[in-house]
C-alpha cells in the first residue's frame, strides 16, 4: 500500500502503473482533473460558436483556412496519439527501451503538430488576422492557443518524463506518471478532433 | 515490507503549518484564514449597512458604497464560506470515511495557498487603492475596459483565478478521497450523509468551476489584451458573459449550500439519538439537486430578454428544485419527530436552519415565477432571498459544524452558554436584517444604490436592518470570545464528547494523532460507531493488524507556487513582464522539482504510535 513497494527486485507487475495505491489515486484524480478539462474546452467552444460569425472588417473563415495544412496536423496529432498507445503497450511488456522509443516520437510528432501552428498563426496575424480584430479572431486564438498551450505543456511534461525513466528506470512510482501523460495526450488530441470538425470544417462550409 | 527510515526534516512552529500537508492541519489553516475573510466581509457588510441606516446618508460615498457591495459579495462566497467549508470538509471527511488521509495530500496543502493567495490579491486591492466596483457578478460592460478603467476588476479577475485553481484542486482531491480511500466496509451506501454531500458538492465543484476559469479568462483578456468577447461594439456579446458567470454560477450556490446540508443531517441525526430518516432518499435528493443545479442557471437573466420560451423552461426547472430540497426538509423534521433532543449550540443552529431555509426556498420559488420575477428583479427581494439561503442556509450550517465538529478539530469543547449566546443574537440579528429586507423589496427599494430620498417608507425598514446586522456582529464575536473562551480550557475532551457520535470520527482520540486510525476501521453499517457502541463494543473492530504507517513528507512547495502565481499576477496586471515571468517560472519550477524528487515520506512505527505523536 505504501511507496515503498517499488524496489521489487525487477519484479514489476503487469500494470504497475496500477500496482500502488497512490498510483490508482493518480490515475482517478487525472480523470477526474480531465472531466474539469473537459468543461473547460466546452466552454471556450461555446464562446467561439457564439462568436465565429462576428468577423467584422477581418478576414473570414472561409478565407483564412487552408484545409489540407489543417489536415496535414489532424494526422500528425492522430499518430502522436497511436504512438503514445504502443508506448502504454510496450510499458506493460515491461520494455523500456520500447516505450522510450514510442515516448520520443510521440513528442517529435506533437513538436511538429506545434511547429504547423505556429506557422498557422503567423500567416493569419499578417493577413490581417489578429487577437484585436474581431469577436471571431479573439476566441478563435484563445480556443486554438489554449489547445496549443496543452500540446507544448504535453511536449515538456512528456519530456521531463522521459529523462526521469532514464534515470530512475520504470517503476511502480514512474509507471503511473508514464500512464497518466499518455490519457492526457489522447484527451488534447481528442480535443483537437472537435477543434477540426467545429472551427475549421464548420468554418469552410459556413 | 522493510519499513526503513527515511530522513525526513519534521519541522516544528510556523514552519510546521507552512509546509504541512496533514489534512488535519490544513482544515484549521482553512478556517482561521477562511474566518479572517468572513471578518472583512462582515465589517464590510456593517459598513454598508451603517450606510443604509437613513436616507440621503454621506457614511460613504456612492464609489466607495459599490467598491463594498462587490468586495462583500466576492469575500464572503469565495473567501469565507467555501474556505469555512473547506475546513469542515478537510477537519472531518477523511476521518469519516475511516482513511488516514487524503488522497493526494501535497494537492491539498497547495490547494489552501492557492485560495489564500487569490484571497489575498483580492484584498490587497484595498491598499492599492484600484477596488473592484463592478459587483460581485461583473457584469460586462460594466466590468469591460471601457467602463472600469483602472485595475480595480483585474484583481477581481486575478484574485479568483488563483484562488478558483485552489478550489478546483480541493474538488478532485475530495471526489479521489471519497472514491478511492474509504476504509474496508465502507461502501457507497453507508458513508454519512455529510460525506455525501461533499462527494457531490467536489463532483459540482469540478464541473462548474472550469467554467469560471474560462469566463475570467476571456474578460482578461478583453481587459488586458484588448481582445473582443464582450465588447459589442467589435462583435462582442455582453450576455455571453451572463451566461458563461450562470453557468457556473448556479452550481456554485449549490456548491455553497449541499455541505451545509450535509451537516445539518448529522447533527439532526446525533442530537436526536436517532438514524437519520430517509437516508437513502436524502442521498438520492442530493444527487437530484446537483444534477438540476446545472439546468437553471438562466433564471438569474429572465429580465436580459432571453425569450418566453427559454424563460418558461428555466422557470419550470427551478420551481423542480424545491422537490428534492423539500425532500430533505421532511427527512430532517421526521428525524426530529420523537427523537429524545438536546438542544446543544450545534443543535440550535441546525433546528433554526430548517424554517430559515424554508423561507429562502419559499422566496426561491417566487423569484422562479418569470412574469413575477420582472417586478422583484434587482430589488432588495431578491437580496433578502439570497441572504436567507446563504447565511440562513450556509452560515448557519457552518456554525453548527463548528460547534458540533470542534471538540474534534482542537480538543477542547465550545462553551455551551456562550455558543447559544451565539445563536440566539446571530438568529435575531440574521431575521431582523433581512426579513424586512423583503418587504422593502416588494415596495420598489432597488438594490445596489448606495443611498435613498426620504419619504418613500424605506426609512424605518432600513434602520432597522441595520441594527440587525449589528446584532449579527455581535453574535460573531461572541463566538470568538468562545474560541479564545475554549482555548484557554486545558480540560482533555473525550473521544466522543457529545456521547451519541454515530460515525467513525468519534471512534478516535480529540484531536486524533497524525495518521488517524491506528488501524483502520472494519466498517460493517451505515452509522458504523453507533451500530458498534450497541453492540457492547468501545472500539471499532480492526480492519489490518498494527504496524508501521506511512507518512506523506511535509514541503514548501506549495506555498512557493502560490507566490509565483500571486507575483505573475501583479506582474500581468501592471505591465511588469518580467516579474510575470519570473513569477510563473517559480511556479513551474516548482512543479518541475516535485515531479523530478520522489516523496519517500517516512514511517511511524507502532512504538511510536503508543507513545501518541499528536497532530
Amino acid at each position: 500500500m505504501s511507496a515503498h513497494d517499488h524496489h521489487l527486485d525487477g519484479h514489476l507487475p503487469h500494470e504497475p502503473e496500477k500496482a500502488t495505491l497512490e498510483g490508482r489515486n493518480k490515475i482517478l484524480g487525472f480523470w477526474l482533473f480531465l472531466g474539469a478539462e473537459t468543461v473547460l474546452f466546452g466552454t471556450l467552444f461555446a464562446a467561439f460558436i457564439a462568436l465565429r460569425h462576428q468577423v467584422l472588417d477581418g478576414p473570414t473563415a472561409d478565407h483564412l483556412f487552408e484545409l489540407p495544412m489543417v489536415f496535414a496536423a489532424t494526422m500528425i496529432l492522430l499518430v502522436s496519439s497511436l504512438a503514445s498507445v504502443f508506448a502504454v503497450q510496450a510499458l506493460h511488456q515491461h520494455k523500456v527501451k520500447a516505450m522510450i522509443v514510442w515516448l520520443i516520437i510521440t513528442i517529435l510528432l506533437g513538436l511538429s503538430f506545434l511547429g504547423l501552428e505556429i506557422y498557422e498563426f503567423n500567416t493569419y496575424v499578417s493577413e490581417g488576422h489578429k487577437l484585436t480584430t474581431s469577436a471571431f479572431s479573439s476566441s478563435f486564438y484563445t480556443l486554438v492557443g489554449f489547445h496549443g498551450a496543452h500540446v507544448a505543456f504535453g511536449v515538456l511534461w512528456i519530456g521531463l518524463l522521459i529523462a526521469q525513466i532514464f534515470k530512475k528506470g520504470l517503476t511502480v512510482v514512474t509507471a503511473p506518471k508514464i500512464y497518466v501523460s499518455a490519457i492526457y495526450w489522447h484527451f488534447i488530441d481528442v480535443v483537437w478532433v472537435f477543434i477540426f470538425t467545429v472551427v475549421y470544417l464548420m468554418g469552410k462550409v459556413g | 515490507m522493510a519499513a526503513h527510515a527515511h530522513t525526513v526534516k519534521r519541522y516544528r512552529g510556523l514552519m510546521d503549518w507552512l509546509t504541512t500537508v496533514d489534512h488535519k492541519k490544513i482544515g484549521i489553516l482553512y478556517l482561521i484564514a477562511g474566518g479572517f475573510f468572513f471578518l472583512i466581509g462582515g465589517l464590510e457588510a456593517i459598513l454598508i449597512r451603517i450606510q443604509l441606516i437613513k436616507p440621503m446618508n454621506d457614511f460613504v460615498g456612492a464609489d466607495t458604497f459599490n467598491q463594498l457591495i462587490t468586495m462583500h459579495g466576492t469575500t464572503m462566497i469565495f473567501l469565507a464560506a467555501m474556505p469555512m467549508l473547506f475546513a469542515l470538509m478537510n477537519a472531518v471527511i477523511p476521518l469519516q470515511i475511516g482513511a488516514r488521509d487524503v488522497a493526494f495530500p501535497f494537492l491539498n496543502s497547495l490547494g489552501f495557498w492557492t485560495f489564500f493567495a487569490g484571497g489575498v490579491l483580492l484584498n490587497i486591492s484595498w491598499f492599492a487603492g484600484d477596488i473592484p466596483d463592478a459587483g460581485w457578478t461583473s457584469y460586462v460592460p460594466l466590468a469591460g475596459p471601457m467602463y472600469a478603467g483602472g485595475h480595480g476588476v483585474d484583481y477581481y479577475l486575478m484574485g479568483l483565478q488563483i484562488a478558483g485553481i485552489g478550489t478546483l484542486i480541493g474538488g478532485i482531491n475530495f471526489m479521489a478521497t471519497i472514491i478511492n480511500m474509504r476504509a474496508p466496509g465502507m461502501s457507497f451506501m453507508r458513508m454519512p450523509m455529510f460525506t455525501w454531500a461533499i462527494f457531490i458538492t467536489s463532483a459540482l465543484i469540478v464541473f462548474a468551476f472550469p467554467v469560471l476559469t474560462v469566463g475570467l479568462v476571456a474578460l482578461t483578456f478583453d481587459r488586458l489584451f484588448q481582445a473582443n468577447f464582450f465588447e459589442t461594439g467589435n462583435g462582442g456579446n455582453a450576455v455571453l458573459w451572463e451566461h458563461i458567470f450562470w453557468v457556473f454560477g448556479h452550481p456554485e450556490v449549490y456548491i455553497l449550500i449541499l455541505p451545509a446540508f450535509g451537516v445539518i443531517s448529522e447533527v439532526v441525526s446525533t442530537f436526536s439519538r436517532k438514524r437519520l430518516f430517509g437516508y437513502s432518499s436524502m442521498v438520492f435528493a442530493t444527487v437530484l439537486i446537483a444534477f438540476l443545479g446545472f439546468m437553471v442557471w438562466a433564471h438569474h437573466m429572465f429580465t436580459t430578454g432571453l425569450g418566453p420560451v427559454a424563460n418558461g423552461l428555466f422557470s419550470i426547472a427551478t420551481m423542480l428544485i424545491a422537490v428534492p430540497t423539500g425532500v430533505k426538509i421532511f427527512n430532517w423534521l421526521f428525524t426530529l419527530w420523537g427523537g429524545s433532543i438536546s438542544f446543544t449550540s450545534a443543535s440550535l443552529f441546525a433546528i433554526g436552519f430548517i424554517p430559515t431555509f424554508v423561507m429562502g426556498g419559499v422566496t426561491g420559488v417566487m423569484l422562479a415565477v418569470a412574469p413575477a420575477d420582472f417586478q422583484y428583479h434587482d430589488t432588495y427581494f431578491v437580496v433578502a432571498h439570497f441572504h436567507y439561503v446563504i447565511v440562513g442556509g450556509l452560515i448557519f450550517g457552518i456554525f453548527s459544524g463548528l460547534h458540533y465538529w470542534w471538540p474534534k478539530m482542537f480538543g477542547r469543547v465550545l462553551n455551551e452558554k456562550l455558543g447559544k449566546a451565539t445563536f440566539w443574537t446571530f438568529f435575531i440579528g440574521f431575521h431582523m436584517t433581512f426579513f424586512i429586507q423583503h418587504f422593502l423589496g416588494l415596495i420598489g427599494m432597488p438594490r445596489r444604490v448606495w443611498t435613498y430620498l426620504p419619504g418613500q417608507d424605506f426609512d424605518t425598514m432600513n434602520a432597522v436592518s441595520t441594527v440587525g446586522a449589528f446584532l449579527m456582529g455581535i453574535g460573531t464575536i461572541l463566538f470568538i470570545v468562545n474560541v479564545i473562551v475554549s482555548a484557554a480550557n486545558k480540560k482533555p475532551v473525550a473521544d466522543d464528547p457529545w456521547e451519541d457520535g454515530r460515525s467513525l470520527e468519534w471512534s478516535i482520540p480529540s484531536p486524533p494523532p497524525e495518521y488517524n486510525f491506528k488501524q483502520l476501521p472494519l466498517v460493517r453499517s451505515y452509522d458504523a460507531w453507533w451500530n458498534e457502541k450497541q453492540k457492547g463494543n468501545t472500539e471499532m473492530p480492526p480492519a489490518e493488524p498494527v504496524g508501521p504507517i506511512h507518512m506523506p513528507s511535509p514541503s514548501i512547495l506549495p506555498l512557493v507556487m502560490s507566490i509565483g502565481l500571486f507575483a505573475a499576477a501583479l506582474g500581468f496586471m501592471y505591465d511588469h513582464l518580467i516579474v510575470a515571468i519570473g513569477g510563473l517560472v517559480v511556479t513551474f519550477g516548482s512543479m518541475f522539482l516535485r515531479s523530478v524528487f520522489d516523496d519517500h515520506g517516512f514511517h511511524i512505527e507502532p512504538e511510536e504510535q503508543e507513545k501518541g505523536v499528536h497532530a
